[in-house]
């Protein structure tokens, strides 16, 4: 009898344990690099997803439904990263997984998405994550090819026909290399230099030669922190007057910080969030902008990294899609995603369709100038 | 392939290499007074630096200021290593104690790194950062700063091992200590001094590269290789072919990168390294190893 009653009460028990996780809360998982050489990318991306996770909720929610946000941290190593990742889908049953922040962590794990048949938003921007298109992976950041288009057009105005390409040996580096290679020559100008370096050296001033010795229009460096400062510093101490284009890999503060004087005057493309009280009234993106910075600011005492919007986007676009189909299964939430039409997000506004699954084009950026220690936009 | 180009890579180079120079000499230092590669050589030259930033920012010190007490700082740890690191196992064979100076590089590194954090930091230049413009190369003011002290130190350096007593007595220690100990000189203490001078070497070699170079925690990394690299070029134990090794390493470096691969300048060093030590096994200016029988 006392066994029976036992039995009972562990089946009991176990129902309503299944039953809790069944469509009462939309949970999320989120693999980021919140320590490690990319924390500079993880950790806006984590404080976001939080404080908005904190906002909905408040508000009541996504159709009912509260959002529970798991967020493990790679600490930017890939073998943590996919670890994380079968956990989330395999261990915690999420609906949909964001992340991871970097591209190599980010194209490791995408293998495992489409056999569990739940959907990836990735934060990372390499070409190949979403090219060609994996039914089950999505990403966020605006693509490399976007910002050297964006360069490339600014390039073609100001007249500059020789340029001269300067990057990074890390991923980020070589991906923007290989879009600048194909589309340089492809937009009418002719590629002179080609030079390469490394993400710890501290000394660019043999490459910046080379290329001064071959007299290039223009000069177009492609790097995260801290390279591309050394770069801009090179490029003063040796009195170059070549103009100097970096990339959205130093769209932060921390650039102008580190290039010091040196900073001045450069040109590079970078989502609308780094300036957003200098976008036009009635832009789709500014009032959204406006909030998410004062929010953040607020809550965290400084004002959010581009790179916070991956995930503030990620999110938008799910909520965008729970709503469309009023259920959180993943293959309904990816379904939806697909359909996702003129969303604004932090990055630019977004139209998935089942051959883009970025979402963004060109029109994402804008030209930003360095004047005074601080972000001017000019385009 | 012009004459501004070359002299240009030979400006850099040398400013670099004085600075490979530095780190060579502290290696060297060390080397002939006690027989043993202090691994940890490169984290002094980091904290040379990276004291500096704090000193300038948290503390709010003139630069000058800030990096006085950014040497006695690194110094003072140099101390500590040799004291709380080495001098309870002196007695156990060299290999042993080459190990653990690894092993005090990455702690000095990881406590950098927790008190820090992993972002780079800006040190300003000493006099400006206006290039003064030399037969169409660009020369940093920074850079002659760099050759001023480091030629400063190299003299200072030759200065104390051939006229003072104690240098006298570190040289004594690194031909024979038993000898050394016999006549009275105190080995232990002589030990202790050599990490304080390579850590002060070190120190001014970080602070006066940082304007240049940026500086991180983890800069000491590649400059501790890359000085144990130039030691060994210009032959283990020559304090003057440390330096001279130094420069050297410094202007091939430059000049590979500059002249035939930017993207593998780091390997450069090495496999230069690698092809003269095939040459040459004793380096550049070391003595050829003899045995008496």
């Amino acid at each position: 009898m006392k066994l029976a009653r036992m039995v009972t009460a562990l089946v009991f028990c176990l129902a309503l344990l299944g039953c809790s996780k069944e469509s009462d809360t939309l949970k999320i998982g989120a693999v980021l690099s919140v320590t490690g050489p990319a924390s500079f990318l993880g950790e806006p991306e984590k404080n976001t997803l939080l404080m908005l996770q904190e906002q909905i909720n408040a508000a009541g929610g996504v159709e009912g439904k509260k959002i529970e946000v798991v967020i493990y941290d790679d600490e930017t190593d890939v073998n943590k990263c996919v670890m994380a990742v079968k956990k989330l889908i395999e261990q915690d049953k999420v609906a949909v997984v964001f992340g991871p922040s970097t591209s190599g962590n980010t194209l490791a794990v995408t293998k495992f998405f489409a056999p569990a048949k739940v959907p990836l938003i990735s934060c990372a921007a390499a070409e190949k994550i979403v090219n060609p298109v994996d039914p089950w992976v999505f990403n966020t950041p605006s693509l490399d090819r976007h910002a050297a288009g964006r360069i490339l057009a600014d390039a073609q105005k100001k007249g500059y026909k020789k340029l001269a390409i300067l990057t990074v040996s890390d991923g980020f580096g070589q991906a923007g290399r290989a879009v600048l290679q194909e589309l340089v020559p492809a937009r009418g100008f002719t590629l002179l230099a080609d030079e390469v370096f490394g993400p710890k050296d501290t000394d660019m001033t043999a490459q910046l030669t080379k290329i001064k010795g071959l007299a290039p229009d223009a000069i177009i460096c492609w790097g995260t922190n801290p390279g591309p400062a050394v770069v801009a510093r090179n490029h003063a101490q040796l009195g170059l007057k070549i103009p100097l284009y970096m990339s959205h890999g130093v769209a932060s503060k921390k650039f102008i910080e580190l290039a010091g004087e040196a900073a001045e005057g450069l040109i590079l493309p970078a989502g609308r969030l780094l300036a957003s009280a200098q976008a036009p009234e009635g832009h789709p993106q500014k009032a959204l902008l406006t909030r998410y910075v004062a929010d953040y600011t607020k809550k965290f005492g400084a004002p959010p990294a581009t790179f916070g919007g991956h995930t503030y986007d990620a999110l938008m676009l799910v909520i965008n899609a729970v709503k469309a189909s009023k259920s959180v299964k993943p293959q309904d939430i990816r379904d939806n995603l697909e359909k996702v039409t003129a969303m604004p997000g932090a990055g630019g506004v977004f139209t998935m369709t089942p051959q883009n699954h970025n979402g963004l084009d060109e029109s994402a950026f804008v030209m930003i100038m360095v004047e005074k220690g601080d972000w001017k936009v000019v385009d | 392939m012009d004459l501004a180009s070359i002299l240009q890579y030979l400006v850099t180079g040398l400013t670099v290499g004085a600075t490979y120079g530095l780190t060579a000499l502290g290696f060297t230092i060390i080397f002939n007074t006690t027989g043993i590669i202090n691994f940890a050589q490169g984290e002094f030259v980091m904290l040379g630096g990276m004291m500096s930033v704090f000193f300038m920012r948290s503390l709010g010190l003139p630069e000058p200021a800030a990096i006085v007490l950014a040497v006695a700082g690194t110094t003072l740890v140099g101390a500590l290593v040799e004291r709380l690191a080495i001098r309870p196992v002196r007695d156990c064979p060299a290999i042993n104690l080459v190990i653990i100076t690894i092993g005090v590089s990455i702690l000095i590194r990881g406590a950098a790194m927790l008190v820090w954090g992993k972002d780079t930091f800006a040190l300003p230049p000493f006099s400006g950062s206006a290039p003064i413009p030399l037969l169409g190369a660009a020369l940093m003011p920074q850079s002659l700063w760099v050759l001023a002290i480091s030629l400063l130190i190299l003299a200072g350096l030759k200065a104390f091992f051939s006229r003072s007593i104690h240098g006298k007595a570190m040289l004594a220690c690194s031909y024979d200590p038993k000898a050394a100990a016999l006549v009275g000189i105190g080995v232990e203490r002589m030990v202790l001094l050599s990490f304080m001078i390579s850590a002060l070497v070190g120190a001014v070699g970080g602070a006066i590269l940082a304007p240049i170079t940026l500086t991180a925690f983890d800069v000491g990394v590649l400059l501790g290789l890359k000085g144990f690299a130039a030691c060994i070029l210009g032959g283990l134990g020559n304090p003057f072919g440390a330096a001279a090794g130094g420069l050297i390493l410094g202007v091939l470096e430059s000049l590979g990168a500059g002249l035939i691969s930017s993207a593998y300048k780091d390997a450069l060093a090495f496999v230069i390294l690698l092809a003269l030590l095939f040459v040459r096994p004793s380096g550049l200016f070391g003595q050829k190893d003899s045995k008496r029988v």
